[in-house]
């Protein structure tokens, strides 16, 4: 019989032999094989629906015909790669969209929820805090299906702020379904729905800030704005660096359902992105190859790109997503 | 120790910091104004639209027909709207369909979930570093949506429920949420039982569920929202429109403003329809509802870093 690791069982075995009726603990190896079955619905689960599928990315380098199938389909090389290497000019269309998305999201969505929490944390009323933030969490629960509809119905060309102008007289503003505003409404509602549930994470990185560092930089004469900067901000640094790790691991991946859901009438000029362009390309249009290579391409340098964010800001000393 | 301590222990208050709320000194009275005046701002740019659809979905015809369109307050509250898309037709039908989807995926995503977590959470038993290993990659690598759609059509899944369920079974991340709670629980309570020869399925459903109610009820409820919320697969696998959740309800007939005929929904012969406006804001609500229903349980626990301790290790 196999001993068990831990110490409480050894007198439990001492005592098995004086007392044949008790129940013996099972072998070590027996016991890790029950929980061993708790794990087979999962393996399966992931294996089905993401390993296998991970393998099929290997029609990106066949001339994939859906009626043949994967295994008969024949061999291309690196042909449904020409679009990437060759810059198409749909893919070229679809890289820069998402790039400008990234960055102006960067720069404007991300630092929201931290403006926000700086806001929320120096309320005084811990009731009105619970309130507002109570409220402002909610539209992260919703689906893009409903915050689009929302912003339909409000700003759309029949929306209620229109008619509210057009009954005052103050003409007709088009913000949906108008080409040259997309990148700001698409921007404004990841604002409107992200922004209350993004503080949570700083709000708990505030709490966490020893107060008697306050007092003392008041002591030393800091004013308000040099305890935000000397204080609160370097307590948010980590995290707002691990934040922006995940964030650039996302850089190829801007809110592919919320675009989806209001290419029609915008164009693909201004609106199709790197999901959309595989989405339209692949399952439409039926370019299955060309766009299970640009789906690849688009998943690896994602990694590559969270693993060297990881590494700089290793090299910078900070935590980072994880640790080898 | 216990006799030197008073009876009523005195409750000390806690010391005074330097300013009225810890932290920062309070800043001028116009930039405090200022403050809660954005504070106010993003209170009212959420809450305005839901006044907005629950008004109109509830006002009657003469003062949205009067209003063009929206009203802020309905004068007369009808249900007509609500009356004609639940009482059979498309809606309804959708309706069942997502609550179904709901139910059932969130069952499966937990037991599975919590099955998956608790077998993993015995560092070296049989497997554990393989299995821990497959379900932290697939948080890193994505299979892509062709070859995710590929799959379910071999499996034969296109038009059926479950391509609504089982690929997106999983969330890597509750499964370590939940594995890292069951990791934490006293682990002489475990090996007690184990010692007594309690078998690892009673030890979990015994001991280990109960312990963490509040986890599994966290966990469970995101699983709900997720499935609920979910639109893209949908839109992916279900082609056959008396098959559609709610979410490709509204798709079509709010975002793409696709008109509700008669036949979809179900009213008298010879009534009328209630107005297009109040018929969108009422799928609108409808899809909400079920959110704002669970959404007092969820923030209950969300605040307790059930997720954010996950988060940070």
């Amino acid at each position: 019989m196999t001993t068990l690791d831990q110490p409480a069982a050894q007198p439990a075995e001492k005592a098995g032999q004086a007392d044949k009726g008790r129940l013996r603990p099972l072998p070590r190896r027996r016991r890790d094989m029950a929980l061993f079955w708790f794990l087979i619905p999962g393996i399966v689960v992931l294996l089905l629906f993401h390993y296998i599928p991970l393998l099929g990315n290997v029609i990106a380098f066949q001339d994939y015909q859906p009626y043949i199938g994967i295994l008969h389909s024949p061999w291309s090389g690196l042909d449904n790669f020409d679009v990437i290497f060759n810059g198409d000019e749909q893919f070229l269309r679809a890289l820069v969209n998402t790039l400008e998305l990234t960055l102006i999201q960067v720069v404007f969505v991300f630092p929201a929820p931290i403006l926000l929490a700086l806001a929320l944390n120096s309320l005084v009323s811990e009731r009105i805090k619970k309130w507002v933030q109570n409220v402002l969490y909610l539209p992260h629960f919703l689906s893009w299906v409903v915050v689009v509809s929302l912003f339909q119905q409000m700003l759309g060309n029949d929306g209620m702020l229109n008619l509210f102008l057009s009954a005052h007289d103050m003409g007709n503003w088009s913000i949906i379904g108008n080409p040259e505003t997309f990148k700001t409404l698409l921007t404004s509602q990841v604002i409107w729905k992200d922004t209350g549930w993004g503080t949570i994470l700083f709000l708990a990185a505030l709490s966490r800030v020893d107060h008697n560092l306050y007092e003392a930089a008041a002591m030393d004469g800091a004013s308000r704005w040099r305890q935000t900067w000397h204080v609160t901000l370097p307590a948010l640094r980590g995290l707002v660096i691990l934040l922006l790790i995940l964030r650039l691991g996302d850089a190829l991946s801007v809110g592919f359902e919320q675009i989806l859901l209001q290419q029609q009438g915008i164009g693909l000029e201004n609106s199709e992105v790197m999901d959309t362009y595989v989405f339209n390309h692949g399952l439409i249009g039926g370019d299955w190859g060309v766009s299970a290579a640009v789906g690849l391409v688009k998943g690896i340098v994602g990694v590559a790109l969270v693993l060297g964010a990881n590494k700089i800001a290793h090299l910078f000393g900070e935590e980072g997503v994880y640790r080898s | 120790m216990t006799t030197l301590s008073p009876a009523h222990p005195v409750r000390r208050r806690p010391r005074k910091a330097y300013s009225a709320i810890p932290g920062e000194t309070p800043g001028s009275l116009p930039w405090r104004a200022l403050k809660s005046l954005i504070l106010l701002v993003c209170v009212v740019a959420v809450v305005l639209p839901f006044l907005a659809i629950i008004a109109t979905s509830l006002a009657d015809a003469d003062q949205v027909n009067k209003a063009g369109g929206y009203v802020l307050w309905p004068d007369d509250v009808t249900f007509s709207s609500y009356r004609a898309l639940l009482s059979g037709g498309l809606v309804s039908k959708a309706m069942l369909v997502s609550i179904g989807v709901t139910v059932v995926g969130t069952a499966l995503s937990l037991v599975s979930s919590i099955m998956l977590a608790y077998g993993l959470s015995r560092p070296g038993s049989f497997g554990h570093k393989p299995v821990l290993m497959l379900l932290l990659m697939s948080m890193l690598f994505a299979p892509g949506i062709i070859p995710s759609y590929l799959m379910v059509k071999q499996l034969h899944l296109v038009n059926s429920y479950w391509s609504l369920i089982l690929p997106t079974m999983f969330n890597a991340f509750n499964v370590i949420v939940l594995r890292s709670f069951f990791m934490n629980l006293p682990k002489e309570l475990l090996d007690a039982a184990r010692i007594d020869g309690v078998s690892e399925l009673k030890i979990l459903t015994k001991i280990v569920l109960p312990l963490s109610k509040a986890s599994v009820a966290v966990i469970g409820l995101f699983y709900a929202v997720t499935y609920w919320n979910a639109f893209f697969n949908a839109l992916l696998y279900i082609n056959d429109a008396a098959k559609w959740p709610m979410q490709l309800v509204l798709r079509t007939y709010v975002v793409n403003n696709a008109t509700l005929s008669g036949g979809q929904v179900d009213i008298a012969a010879g009534a009328p329809l209630p107005p297009a406006q109040s018929l969108q804001a009422a799928i609108l609500v409808l899809s909400i509802v079920p959110i704002v229903i669970v959404y007092p349980f969820l923030q209950r626990h969300m605040n307790k870093g059930v997720m954010v301790g996950a988060v940070k290790g």
